[in-house]
């Protein structure tokens, strides 16, 4: 064990029957330093990570001239040599515990399992090893955290027992592969907090991510792969201050956060500002008054999901409402469509009633004159697709919606596909075919295809690749300059909020924390969360932030609560 | 179901849990789930006595409105012969002189009682037909049900997700096998095993060397059919980030299989197993014939023929509970396997 835990990499190149999916990768990771593998999806950042621990898949074909931990030759390894190795001397963590972790057992399971796999220590000693691994990740009452499914937990405590999991046997190289996508800003800071306590530890660490801010505050170096292929490699400050290749300087562009609001974030245009928007003075089109919302829990407690919330929408600007998963953000949109009735507080859309409780209560029916001026966008379009469909079918059915005649609909859908920037043969293709951003052009273009005035945005950018993200959020941009949309933004990242929003609306817990303008907002925050928040936005360096990430503390507000799950419920 | 002796190991270690978790809202999840579990059980019981009550009238009235006087059932069928006066008689004796809903509030009456009154083709207590009959075809359906997930669990498990043609050739087996009608395998496992090899004896009901091969020509199809659902359900569990992350921690690929990916794929199966149990006891009346065992299914086919009311009543009762009781016992399964269920009652 005299041997140094360096990983090598040289010369390493996957196929995946006859495709090459990485070319020519190399790289040393020294003892104690952070890595960061930084690319779109696709890139082959993922297959390359999972290479490493003889996991690249069926069918891949892994290649190098040399690949060795530790002094061993990891190319000669047997099957039983690679058990031998993962978890104990490389541990690996995966994005989303929620499926990471096998969703019928108890985390402490699964952080047991890799102790007994390894034959460490008797019973006891492992159940109370459990209980301390749980305590140095930062959850607060290891005992019962351990007896609780990934879906009793929330996503940080939950993502923490996956980290656990993967720190069990202290293994000098740990991977983690996207560790922090999916989870809130604020939770993101924790997890990179704990991640950071292994580089302390003197351990090595390969982290994954598309998010080059998210790299930054724990690399030593870094590696910008594209199509499978190397385009930078170098120390993190050198690259981030001094890119030398066009395919990292725009994925540093695509950095909302970094980019005042009006400018362009996709390279193509970078820097060039999109046409002015309505004033704060344009006419009210959606009112919100004292929105409240109950459910009752499954342990018949009721919770306040949403209360007292107001606002206004005015013609053709953005109202931005940012808050952590669980504040009530969704539940506020389902409202406003009209799909749920509220208990307290009214809607009122184009100047009529849309929706309230009690005698404020209105008919479906008669909403159904005014549906077709409001449309949303969800995170996830595959899943609000039939698959079924051809993207030409997608579109005619809202056009059929929005009543228009059967022989002008080939000509709108043209002009749809056109006013989102896809090519028209697009229209044969089904969903599954198409690549994520393709599939949220699609949803935006079903969702103008009524000629709209107000579109609600429901996390619309948060499952796309940064680069892929800015394409997108500049798409809305100049239809929303176009077409003078109104939009209703919910986003739990704040870097797109702030680069969206005209007033900005903070969530917590089912309640209206502060409410401003955009630029006050982010100037001079008054609300206390509001600024731990935008404490937690991770930062380029160089761009006003210094390189800290808060130290591990134990996560306050453990949230059982999932509006997703409710969403179902309501339902 | 599948690491006991791990989970003892970390309720061990871990102490009984003294504080209360608010979240959970009780003190010991295990005790709370268990708490749910009688509870729900006790629910579907209920609904149970009501499935009962149904098949105990729909018998009643069916078997009045088919052609035929029950009272020459009674007497011995058309061939009995009988007098006016023994007719009469026996019209009276077995109260059909009185309205129809009369009767069926007696026989109601009876029935709650636990009274089904006598066979009119065996002049035996119903009770005593149903105690001598059920045992070997219960035994039947649950050797069949065993078999069948055994068979299940051994070719899905060990071939998918494997080499394209190895579950290639599995799920082929498994299409062709839930294609098989039962008294076509029958006959064929008879002329083979029996007949043929003189491995299993052909006919009876004593002993397991009979039990093997009707027990056989009711598991295969079934299996076929439970593992084409669980196959597609073991692909998709195999592909799911929590199987890559075990496989990170060294554990083999058998283990995978039978640890995390198993108890996932094995769900919609479960499932199916109560209407399995069901479409058993059909088969068993097949099966029973073919090769003349003793049980509910052959005197159901002959009670019907003979039209004896109280005796088709008591079999339908039997049978009807028994896919209750398997019904509330696979839901109850099913809860166990799957935890996450009992959080959306």
């Amino acid at each position: 064990m005299s041997e140094p835990k360096r990983l090598i990499v040289e010369g390493l190149s996957i196929e995946f029957a006859g495709q090459s999916v990485v070319r020519d990768l190399s790289f040393t990771l020294e003892p104690g330093k952070t890595l960061a593998l930084v690319g779109e999806s696709g890139s082959g950042k993922s297959v390359t990570a999972r290479s490493l621990i003889g996991l690249a898949g069926e069918g891949a074909r892994v290649t190098a001239r040399r690949l060795s931990y530790a002094g061993r030759d990891l190319l000669a390894l047997s099957e039983r040599g690679w058990r031998d190795l993962r978890g104990r001397e490389i541990g690996f963590v995966l994005q989303d515990a929620l499926v990471s972790l096998d969703p019928l057992r108890p985390v402490g399971k699964e952080i047991l399992e890799v102790l007994q796999t390894h034959g460490w220590g008797d019973r006891v000693s492992r159940g109370q090893r459990v209980i301390e691994l749980l305590e140095t990740v930062g959850v607060p009452d290891p005992r019962l955290r351990a007896r609780q499914r990934p879906d009793q937990l929330s996503g940080g405590l939950r993502q923490r027992a996956l980290i656990a999991s993967a720190l069990a046997l202290s293994p000098g190289l740990v991977i983690a592969d996207e560790p922090t996508t999916a989870l809130d800003a604020t939770v993101q800071a924790q997890i990179l907090g704990v991640l950071q306590q292994i580089r302390q530890r003197g351990d090595s660490l390969l982290i994954i991510s598309h998010d080059l801010a998210v790299v930054a505050q724990l690399a030593d170096e870094v590696l910008v792969l594209r199509h499978g292929e190397v385009v930078e490699q170098g120390p993190i400050e050198q690259v981030l201050r001094n890119p030398r290749h066009a395919y990292t300087r725009s994925l540093l562009d695509a950095v909302p956060a970094e980019h005042a609001r009006g400018t362009r974030l996709s390279s193509a245009q970078s820097g060039s500002s999109v046409q002015a928007r309505a004033g704060a003075d344009a006419p009210v089109l959606l009112k919100a008054t004292g929105l409240g919302k109950r459910y009752v829990g499954p342990d018949q407690q009721a919770r306040q999901v949403v209360d007292g919330v107001s606002f206004e929408l005015r013609a053709g600007r953005t109202l931005g409402i940012v808050g952590e998963s669980g504040s009530g953000k969704t539940t506020v949109a389902r409202i406003v469509l009209g799909l749920l009735e509220p208990d307290a507080g009214a809607v009122q859309f184009l100047n009529v009633p849309w929706t309230g409780a009690g005698s404020g209560r209105v008919e479906e029916k008669t909403r159904r004159l005014h549906r077709r001026d409001i449309s949303v966008i969800y995170q996830d379009p595959l899943s609000s697709f039939d698959p079924r469909w051809s993207v030409g079918q997608i579109l005619a059915d809202a056009l059929d919606v929005a009543g228009i005649a059967f022989e002008q609909q080939r000509a709108r859908i043209a002009q749809l596909l056109h006013e989102v920037r896809l090519p028209v043969e697009l229209s044969t293709r089904r969903p599954l075919q198409l690549s994520g951003g393709q599939r949220q052009r699609v949803a935006i273009a079903r969702a103008i295809a009524s000629n709209p005035k107000v579109i609600i945005c429901d996390e619309p950018v948060s499952a796309l690749d940064v680069s892929v993200q800015a394409q997108v959020l500049d798409l809305l941009a100049d239809l929303q300059a176009s077409l003078g949309l109104a939009y209703l933004f919910i986003s739990h990242d704040l870097g797109v909020i702030r680069h969206v929003s005209d007033e900005v609306l903070v969530m917590r817990h089912g309640k209206v924390v502060e409410t401003a303008p955009v630029e006050t907002l982010f100037d001079s925050p008054q609300h206390e969360y509001t600024r731990r928040l935008l404490g937690a936005v991770p930062r380029l360096p160089g761009a006003g932030a210094t390189r800290v990430v808060p130290p591990v503390e134990p996560e306050s507000a453990v949230l059982l609560f999932d509006e997703s799950r409710l969403w179902k419920i309501a339902i | 179901m599948t690491d006991t002796a791990s989970s003892n190991g970390l309720t061990n270690a871990l102490g009984n849990n003294p504080e209360a978790d608010p979240e959970a809202g009780s003190a010991n999840p295990r005790r709370e789930r268990l708490r749910r579990l009688g509870k729900r059980a006790l629910w579907r019981l209920a609904g149970g006595i009501l499935v009962l009550w149904a098949v105990a009238t729909l018998t009643f009235f069916a078997l009045r409105l088919m052609p035929g006087d029950p009272v020459l059932a009674i007497l011995g069928g058309p061939s009995g012969n009988p007098t006016a006066e023994t007719i009469a008689e026996a019209t009276r004796e077995y109260g059909l002189d009185k309205p129809l809903a009369v009767q069926y509030g007696l026989y109601l009456g009876r029935l709650v009682q636990g009274d089904l009154g006598m066979s009119y083709s065996q002049h035996l207590p119903v009770t005593r037909v149903l105690a001598e009959q059920s045992w070997p075809t219960l035994e039947l359906t649950f050797t069949s049900l065993a078999l069948a997930w055994l068979l299940v669990l051994a070719l899905t498990v060990l071939t998918a997700g494997r080499r394209r043609w190895v579950s290639t050739l599995a799920s082929l087996a498994e299409t062709v096998s839930a294609a098989l009608p039962h008294f076509w395998l029958g006959i064929l496992l008879l002329a083979v095993f029996a007949f043929g090899l003189r491995l299993f004896p052909p006919a009876g009901s004593d002993g397991w060397r009979t039990l093997v091969l009707p027990s056989l020509a009711l598991a295969i199809p079934l299996a076929g059919f439970i593992a084409q659902v669980t196959r597609e359900s073991l692909d998709l569990t195999l592909e799911q980030p929590f199987v890559l992350t075990a496989r990170t921690r060294g554990l083999s690929d058998l283990n995978v299989r039978f640890k995390h990916a198993l108890r996932h794929a094995v769900l919609p199966g479960i499932s199916l197993s109560g209407w399995a149990i069901g479409a058993l006891i059909s088969g068993a009346v097949v099966i029973e014939v073919i090769f003349s065992r003793k049980g509910l299914g052959r005197q159901l086919y002959q009670a019907v023929q003979a039209q004896d009311l109280p005796l088709t009543i008591g079999i339908s009762l039997v049978v009807a509970a028994g896919y209750v009781l398997a019904n509330v016992l696979v839901d109850l399964l099913y809860q166990w396997v799957d935890p996450r269920q009992q959080e959306n009652p």
